[in-house]
């Protein structure tokens, strides 16, 4: 065995990657309850890989057929709800982890330097996830999948001077059609989930290139054993962070399996009700919402009122705020990096993000009436205002000092 | 140039859309279907119903006839008591009526019914199936306190008798009056009395309820086991988490 290895490793580095990125990656030692989400996003993507396999064997990208053939799945392929199942709650399961995880990353200041790359690459994950999801959500082919897609493209078409010509170019027809669905298929199953993968690895070996941050945001690399030159406050990953990742992929598993076996529609959030309509392109449904993971960026793009007889200020304001996220570790101005030693200010305006970032959520959901655009505006001005009033509030934020080492285990 | 203030219409008309859907869906009071997939016998008087009334114009086009093995019944009894003699158990419930004439009779196509239930939900089928009243003002003759000016006839009339509107007036908050529909009455006795009516309903929507979900029983069942391993599971990543930082400090 040890002969087989030498030879290996004589060709390949496979003891030096395993060394470097599981049992001799020092992490620091006090990650808590936060840390567990970038394990998960993880998790899940491998389970959208491995069932969105198996629904490709039998999903038919054909809008005669689609949608008769993912009843098909749910009826007469073995085992096909579960797989069905398992990747509709998947997909919301992806949204809710990573929106956790770029949680952790807002409270401990893990996108600060020296990680900006590792929060760039972050946020594109998000936007490929984005588009991920949206092309898949075409294929079931039901009514909620045709009119979100035609809401969704037209957006492209509010785009000044080449709209037109670039939401035909993106349908690949003048309406949603069977050619729309066959490219949107193409582009679920092979060409984002290829350039989803290349910026994951690209997101963990950046990570591993610096190391991870922690819940007090101090670099642990500062303070190395003088002999051994691991950091003092450092664990290997593996074995410590493998069995603490396993337990919570349990409690994951636990949330998810009692989603998939006994709620697969989670009330009509995770699975539209219309979307067991097939899609009928002469019948416009009475209420169109995306599903709940895109609802507070729908929220901004109601919110904006059309100007000069455009949408447009309205698609690029919800352009602005997904792409606003790359500028934050620029936007930043703190000493610190954590909420642990933050001032007041920070944590108010972080209180007032997430309110809204929520309130957006939950309006994008609702119908339009007046006092919801004008809940919608305030809260858009309030999502803006948290990143553009960075520089100023973080400069001039009261901040506790730093500790030397990690305070926790 | 026409066509692009088509596609800005369009964008403009879906994103203010569920205003005008506000305004002119008024609440309608659902009662609950009695939903219970335990029922075998239940389950199989629906499906009996289904096949006889519904299906010589709505189609289950996802459904095999072979699938109500599920519910307690034999493949000859499918046969025998549910089959014209030209299927087969294997078959999908799929009907011979012409879509493109159908839609002309009724000014809508008839939809296919394997996931009805789904997407309109079970309390809605079983209250719609109870809320046909006579109006000679349609086509059919028939009208439908859930679904207004529905294209559908009230297939069901011969069991359930004929009902009528009994109206009430209301004031609006502009101050006009309208006359609205209180509740329905039976003009005309059917076949049964309301109670056994409902009772058939009942069936037919327990039935359809079941057929838009097949593997639902066999889902929650697999569910509890895979949440007891997952709690033993649980139990014992727990303990192997707890050994291996106890030298963490």
């Amino acid at each position: 065995m040890d002969k087989l290895l030498a030879w290996v490793d004589a060709r390949l580095p496979l003891t030096a990657t395993y060394k470097a990125h599981l049992s001799e990656y020092f992490a620091p030692k006090n990650f808590n309850f936060w840390y567990y989400f970038g394990s998960l996003a993880l998790l899940v993507l491998v389970i959208q890989i491995l069932s969105g396999i198996f629904l490709t064997m039998h999903y038919k990208p054909d809008a005669e057929l689609a949608f008769s053939s993912v009843e098909y799945i749910m009826r007469d392929v073995p085992w096909g709800w579960l797989i069905r199942y398992i990747h509709s709650t998947g997909a919301s399961a992806f949204f809710l982890v990573v929106y956790l995880h770029m949680y952790r990353g807002l409270i401990y200041g893990s996108y600060r330097g020296p990680r900006e790359l590792i929060w760039i690459f972050g946020v594109l994950i998000y936007l490929v996830l984005m588009g991920e999801a949206f092309f898949g959500y075409l294929l079931p082919w039901g009514q909620m999948s045709y009119w979100g897609a035609q809401v969704i493209v037209n957006l492209f078409s509010s785009v000044p001077f080449i709209g037109e010509d670039l939401s035909v170019w993106i349908r690949g027809d003048f309406v949603v059609s069977d050619a729309t669905l066959n490219r949107f298929f193409a582009f679920h199953v092979i060409a984002f989930p290829l350039v989803l993968l290349g910026l994951v690895a690209v997101h963990l070996v950046a990570l591993h290139e610096v190391g991870s941050n922690n819940p007090d945001g101090v670099e642990i690399k500062k303070n190395k054993d003088p002999v051994t030159h691991i950091p003092v406050d450092g664990i290997p990953f593996h074995p410590y962070y493998t069995v603490k990742d396993i337990l919570g992929v349990v409690v994951f598993l636990i949330v998810f399996s009692a989603i998939v076996f006994f709620a697969p529609e989670m009330g009509g959030y995770f699975l539209e009700a219309n979307n067991f309509i097939p899609a009928d392109p002469l019948k416009t449904p009475p209420h169109i919402a995306p599903v709940w993971y895109f609802t507070p960026y729908y929220a901004v793009l109601r919110a904006i009122p059309p100007m000069f007889g455009s949408q447009f200020p309205g698609v690029a304001a919800m352009g602005v705020a997904v792409l606003i996220f790359f500028a934050l570790p620029w936007l930043d101005k703190s000493p610190v990096k954590s909420i642990r030693y933050r001032g007041p200010k920070f944590k108010i305006a972080l209180a007032l993000f997430i309110v809204a970032f929520i309130g957006l959520g939950w309006l994008g959901i609702q119908p339009v009436t007046p006092l919801y655009t004008w809940m919608a505006r305030i809260l858009t001005a309030v999502y803006f205002g948290f990143f553009f009033l960075m520089p100023w509030y973080t400069k001039n934020d009261t901040h506790k000092p730093e500790p030397q080492r990690v305070t926790d285990k | 140039m026409k066509k692009m203030s088509f596609a800005k219409g369009l964008l403009q008309a879906l994103l203010l859309l569920p205003l005008a859907a506000m305004a002119s869906e008024a609440e309608v009071h659902l009662d609950r279907a009695p939903v219970n997939f335990q029922d075998h016998e239940s389950l199989q008087r629906g499906a009996a119903v289904f096949v006889n009334y519904c299906l010589s114009c709505h189609s289950a086009s996802a459904m095999r006839y072979s699938r109500m093995t599920d519910i307690g019944l034999t493949e000859p009894q499918i046969k025998d008591n549910l089959l014209y003699a030209t299927d087969k158990p294997g078959n999908t419930m799929t009907i011979a009526m012409n879509k493109k004439e159908a839609k002309g009779w009724f000014g809508a196509t008839p939809p296919d019914l394997s996931v009805i239930t789904r997407s309109r939900g079970a309390d809605w089928v079983y209250t719609y199936l109870r809320s046909f009243y006579r109006d000679d003002s349609r086509p059919t003759g028939w009208n439908n306190t859930v679904f207004d000016k529905v294209g559908m006839p009230h297939v069901l009339h011969e069991l359930q008798g004929q009902m009528v509107p009994v109206y009430k007036t209301e004031t609006d908050h502009e101050g006009k009056t309208h006359q609205v529909i209180e509740r329905l009455e039976l003009a005309q006795p059917g076949k049964m009395t309301l109670a056994e009516y409902d009772g058939l309903v009942a069936d037919l929507v327990n039935y359809m309820s079941w057929m838009g979900e097949p593997a639902k029983g066999k889902r929650e069942h697999v569910g509890i086991a895979v949440l007891l391993f997952l709690g033993i599971f649980f139990v014992v990543a727990f303990y192997l988490k707890k050994e291996f930082w106890k030298d963490v400090h």
